[in-house]
């Protein structure tokens, strides 16, 4: 069997994982375990019961032995499968303790040909045991989740081109990092289409507002920009939670942000009245469930 | 005005060199992001406390061409990079909004 790679060169997602993970994070706990005055007949029985591979021998807590199903082929091979289990089992047992590293066991893996080790607690006492089976279905359950969230930080990062005349971009939640990125790509598109420059301005105003708003004030939300030629359409949509009185939010000076957000410059109760006074269509509904704002900018051929 | 007049006639620190000398045909001080977006005409200066990239993207959605931090608050190197991607020149300096804002307008 090739060794599983451990190095310390590994992506740091992964080193993260098999060394901040302990092996009680992973190890099976539900065991079945059997006294040594049994037979191993009963051994093979229960393996098929069950459906495990080895069985550790025990004396109440403390582990006395293993029988792995290979000590059972060969009680089989050479007739003596009713004998008494303390005669056969395997007692040159390595085990591990469940507070080692993940890391500790994988490469215990890779120096010894076991196919799984019984971990002890500081008492000395059995409390699970460990197979590669075990460790892959870690590892993938923690890749899959740094995985996902690598793909949703791409995702927020990087606005993605869904049609021709379509942008979309995310905006999550307090996240000033990428706040104002949608804004400045949809200006990018804008001066490409070489447009009148007070009406670029007029249309990243709102865009601008209403990325912060979504950043500031919603859960998060995407900002789609459609460019037709006659006509600049910038749809907000976030995922709640919603305005509770549209009236005030389009008041200017009216505002619900807290301090923080205030310490930033934002929150000035200016962004919905100013999107607003630049667009010539403005649209907004609003329910917990989310808010939509569509402003649109009619592209009048004297600015062209 | 130029944006190296700022540098030359009132000694204000550019956050980074070879800084673009952009021409400014106007000024505006507020610590408001909404309100510069709002208000503040093209080619301005800013004249504001907020030292952060936010107050980048809004000067540069905004069209405005150089920002002045007041008061000596420190500008934060990220700040430095987006201004740099942005073309905004950007200044330090001790003085406080106010007197900012009278020296600037004697040089328009």
């Amino acid at each position: 069997m090739e060794n599983i790679p451990i190095n310390t060169d590994s992506p740091s997602v992964i080193q993260e994982i098999i060394y901040q993970l302990k092996i009680k994070d992973v190890m099976t706990r539900d065991l079945i375990t059997l006294r040594k005055s049994g037979t191993m007949r009963n051994v093979q029985l229960t393996m098929a019961k069950y459906k495990v591979s080895a069985v550790p021998i025990t004396d109440s807590m403390r582990i006395l032995g293993l029988v792995s199903i290979e000590d059972i082929i060969k009680a089989l091979d050479n007739g003596y499968i009713n004998d008494k289990i303390e005669k056969h089992m395997t007692r040159k047992l390595i085990v591990l303790e469940d507070d080692m590293p993940l890391s500790f066991a994988i490469s215990y893996f890779n120096k010894y040909t076991f196919g799984r080790f019984p971990i002890l607690n500081k008492e000395k006492e059995l409390v699970g045991i460990i197979s590669m089976r075990d460790i892959n279905a870690k590892l993938l359950e923690h890749l899959n989740f740094a995985m996902q969230k690598l793909e949703n930080s791409i995702e927020s990062n990087n606005p993605t081109e869904i049609k021709n005349n379509t942008k979309e971009f995310q905006t999550v939640k307090f996240n000033f990092e990428i706040a104002g990125q949608a804004s400045t790509e949809i200006k990018k598109t804008l001066k490409k289409m070489n447009l009148d420059r007070k009406f670029i301005r007029r249309v990243a105003v709102a865009s601008y507002e209403l990325e912060i708003n979504q950043v500031v004030h919603s859960n998060g939300g995407v900002i789609k920009a459609v460019f037709d030629s006659d006509k600049i359409t910038i749809i907000a949509s976030d995922d709640g939670p919603g305005i509770p009185d549209l009236d005030k939010a389009l008041t200017e000076g009216f505002s619900t942000a807290n301090d923080w957000i205030r310490s930033l410059g934002f929150g000035a109760g200016m962004g919905l009245p100013n999107s607003k006074r630049v667009a010539d269509e403005f649209e907004i509904s609003s329910t917990p469930k989310g808010t939509i704002v569509k402003v649109g900018f009619n592209i009048i051929k004297e600015e062209i | 005005m130029k944006a190296s007049d700022l540098e030359t006639d009132l000694g204000y620190k550019p956050a980074y060199t070879n800084y673009p000398d952009n021409d400014i045909t106007s000024g505006f001080t507020s610590d408001l992001l909404s309100d510069v977006m709002g208000n503040a005409r093209e080619e301005s200066v800013l004249i504001t406390i907020q030292a952060h990239k936010n107050t980048v993207a809004c000067c540069s959605l905004a069209g405005i061409s150089a920002i002045i931090i007041c008061s000596g608050r420190k500008i934060p190197e990220d700040m430095i990079d987006a201004a740099k991607e942005e073309d905004i020149a950007l200044f330090t300096t001790k003085d406080n909004q106010f007197i900012t804002s009278y020296k600037v307008y004697g040089l328009l």
